[in-house]
């Protein structure tokens, strides 16, 4: 089992959360991952990116072309990081717009339920249902579970779950 | 005991290392990306096995200093910074090469190659090349962690300081780690008094001077750190792939990819400096062309002085920058005649980061740009940095810099008549870094300056270190509080005020005061503390009132709040020509509503 996955987003959209659950998903199951993150300056409202690699790898980040599969948070990243995907990878994005990949307005989502960084799970929700990540829905929750601080725990379970069973 | 694997950040893994390796002394100054070091050390310290001191010290060159002592009593420490913090700790780092150590010590110094978050790229191999002191660069978190025990033993062996350097993508990334359990080294602090290696005078340099040179001899040829090679099935002869660091990492997924794994000799050097004198004897005797991978300036090749090398010192590897894959795999396919990898599109650069919507630097910075729209703007290192956006902010430079530049800027100015009033903005953790001297000097210099201190309670860029002034230790325990007004007046500043930038009306007041200050007979350097928490810190948000902001209709679309001010929360809906709020990311403090020339920008429910 091989996977490349990129985050994309802007600072302050939990951007790293996500990236964090995808990979506890890996650990539990007892495979190898390595990831990317942005910090320091970027975190302050600019672009982020977060990449993912499971499986036998030893670098964490990904080249050109080679990523299976991307989580966009934020529409306008596309120009920017849609590079690293294979042709044929997938595509899944938080946008209130027509346009390419598979799209969802996780943020409208997450604003109804209190909290627009929720999105970020809503995000996640969408592409485990079409089952696009090497995890499934348990693993995330458990991820999720471990991860998030106690008292948000069942806000971002509904997050994950919006995305999971809202229709197209 | 059952193994425990964990999803670690770099950092993390080498925090818990240092756990494990039974690190007493834990001293850094925050910094990206090494700042996660020590808050890791913070987070696992319930686990270590005997007591353990942490602290953020005041700067870099105290960290060094702390944990040096603490090795001269036998126990183990460590100093944290980011690369140009070495730089700070330049002076005792380098006398510590010739005196040595007694307990292991590490620095820790986390290099920037891009760079991300940082004023240059430079290093901390070629910097320990020049220093005289061993240094490792780990290819992964996993392998970071693994060092820092190895480099203690090494370190007593050899009574030296050792450099462990991961780059970004080590500290930035997170992989599955072992944990082990810390160890118990029972050491009781026993300080022998040696006079001629502790205060060693120029009479006692040279023996130790020469015995640092037979050590480092000795060191290169340890053999748990000797260049490790992955062997090539003799497809390509005389030929070797020479690489440390993450560049490693990059190659070998890339061999894997391309199918070249176990097809040509693939050396990981774990230790830049010293590199084995036998290690470059049998690449020049063995191999014809040498491709040398590493970030971010040319140490190993250097070192090696082979004939046939590809590397940096040509031009044939970047000399600037990451090595990404996609650029290793440009200059893999160059030096082994593979195809040449598709032209990627030019890096498109995405969203600039900006202050936060509600930061208080934001309303200060605003304002000094209104109250002196021909000013001079030295500013500093920190998230006020992103003041440039406003405009307001023209020089940053390294910690401290802003208040001595500051006065560079008036003395050339008036020692021609005229000068323009010149506005120094520093944070509160960086005017303690380094500020203060440089305060004292301007007093003194006579120089006609105002100098506002950012004040927002916190490290905020690094993601909230405790300051001085808050009187709270590393591991939140209530410490002494040394507050910023006593240490501006000891300094002999007479015009010192305080204000909440959030309060335009007023701070502009104090600006135009104080700028009649510094021009009046008797003037000198004015202080402002513009004071209001970080808005990173939820009992800050949750302490101030929070309004439903909107724009109204009557908004003449002139942009200022957009660009003049910049909220990140504003943004111009292009058809209908007018500013558009973004609810997901107002805060709702209300700061942007002075600012629009026609009171477009309103809280909700008034009119």
């Amino acid at each position: 089992m091989k996977q490349q996955i990129i985050v994309s987003g802007i600072g302050g959209q939990g951007v790293l959360f996500l990236t964090r659950v995808i990979a506890q998903a890996a650990v539990n199951r007892g495979l190898p991952v390595l990831t990317s993150e942005t910090h320091g300056m970027a975190q302050r409202g600019g672009t982020v990116l977060s990449t993912i690699k499971v499986g036998n790898f030893a670098s964490p980040l990904i080249r050109a072309g080679q990523a299976d599969l991307g989580l966009l948070l934020w529409e306008e990243n596309l120009s920017v990081h849609r590079a690293l995907l294979k042709p044929e990878g997938r595509l899944y994005l938080n946008a209130a717009s027509a346009g390419p990949g598979d799209r969802i307005d996780a943020s409208a989502i997450a604003r109804d339920l209190g909290n627009a960084v929720l999105a970020n799970l809503v995000l996640l929700g969408l592409a485990v249902r079409q089952q696009a990540l090497f995890c499934s829905v348990e693993e995330c929750e458990t991820a999720i579970r471990q991860l998030a601080p106690r008292k948000f725990v069942r806000q971002n379970l509904e997050a994950f779950h919006q995305g999971l069973n809202r229709n197209q | 005991m059952k193994q425990q694997i964990e999803l670690l950040m770099g950092n993390e893994a080498i925090g818990r290392g240092l756990i494990e390796a039974g690190c007493q002394i834990a001293a850094a100054y925050p910094g990206t990306p090494s700042t996660e070091i020590l808050q890791a050390v913070i987070d696992h310290r319930e686990q270590a096995a005997e007591p353990l001191h942490i602290e953020w010290s005041v700067n870099e060159k105290i960290a060094f200093e702390v944990a040096l002592a603490a090795s001269y009593t036998g126990k183990r420490s460590v100093a944290v910074m980011k690369q140009v913090g070495l730089n700070v700790a330049a002076d005792p780092f380098m006398r510590t090469a010739y005196l040595g150590v007694k307990g292991g010590m590490l620095t820790i110094v986390a290099d920037d190659p891009g760079p991300h978050s940082s004023q240059n790229e430079q290093d901390t191999r070629l910097f320990c090349l020049q220093a005289r002191v061993p240094v490792l660069d780990p290819a992964s978190p996993a392998e970071a962690k693994e060092l820092v025990p190895q480099a203690f033993e090494l370190s007593e062996k050899y009574e030296m300081n050792l450099v462990l350097r991961p780059t970004t993508r080590i500290c930035h990334s997170r992989q599955n780690v072992e944990r082990q359990k810390p160890l118990k080294l029972e050491r009781g602090a026993n300080f022998e008094k040696d006079p001629t290696r502790w205060a060693a005078t120029p009479a006692f340099l040279p023996p130790l001077h020469r015995r640092l040179n037979a050590n480092l001899e000795k060191i290169a040829r340890e053999p748990g750190l000797q260049p490790r090679l992955t062997k090539g099935d003799g497809s390509r002869p005389r030929v070797a792939l020479v690489a440390s660091g993450i560049a490693y990492a990059h190659l070998v997924d890339l061999l894997d990819e391309l199918n070249l794994n176990g097809r040509v000799d693939l050396f990981q050097v774990l230790m830049p400096y010293p590199l084995n004198p036998e290690f470059s004897a049998r690449l020049r005797r063995d191999y014809s062309r040498v491709l040398v991978l590493e970030e971010t300036y040319p140490v190993i090749e250097l070192q090696l002085a082979h004939p046939g090398t590809v590397g940096k010192q040509g031009g044939a590897v970047p000399r600037e920058g990451e090595l990404t894959p996609d650029i290793i795999h440009r200059v893999l396919a160059e030096f082994l005649d593979l195809p040449a990898p598709p032209e990627l599109p030019a890096q498109k650069r995405g969203q600039r980061p900006s202050l936060c919507p509600g930061c208080p630097h934001r309303a200060a910075f605003y304002s000094i740009r209104q109250c002196f729209p021909k000013g001079i703007f030295p500013s500093d290192i920190g998230c006020y940095t992103l003041g440039l956006n406003l405009g307001a902010v023209d020089t940053v430079h390294c910690m401290g810099a802003c208040i001595s530049q500051g006065v560079g800027f008036y003395q050339s100015y008036a020692q021609d008549g005229e000068f323009p009033t010149i506005v120094v903005t520093i944070g509160d953790s960086t005017f303690f870094h380094a500020g203060i001297p440089a305060l004292i000097n301007a007093v003194i210099q006579q120089a006609r300056i105002i100098v506002v201190i950012l004040d927002n309670a916190t490290t905020a860029m690094t993601g909230g270190q405790p300051v001085p002034h808050l009187g709270l230790a590393a591991d939140g325990r209530k410490t002494r509080a040394v507050a910023i007004e006593p240490l501006v007046r000891a300094s002999g500043v007479d015009f010192l005020e305080i204000c909440d930038p959030y309060d335009k009306p007023r701070l502009e007041q104090l600006l135009r005061q104080a700028d009649s200050y510094i021009r009046s007979d008797r003037g000198g350097v004015a202080v402002l503390i513009s004071r209001h928490g970080c808005i990173m810190d939820p009992a800050v948000r949750k302490a101030q009132p929070s309004w439903q902001v909107s724009i109204k209709e009557s908004c003449v679309g002139c942009r200022r709040c957009v660009d003049a001010f910049e909220c990140p929360a504003l943004s111009m809906d292009s058809e209908q020509n007018i500013a558009r709020v973004n609810p997901d990311r107002c805060i709702g403090c209300g700061t942007c509503i002075p600012v629009c020339p026609v009171d477009a920008i309103i809280r909700e429910g008034e009119e």
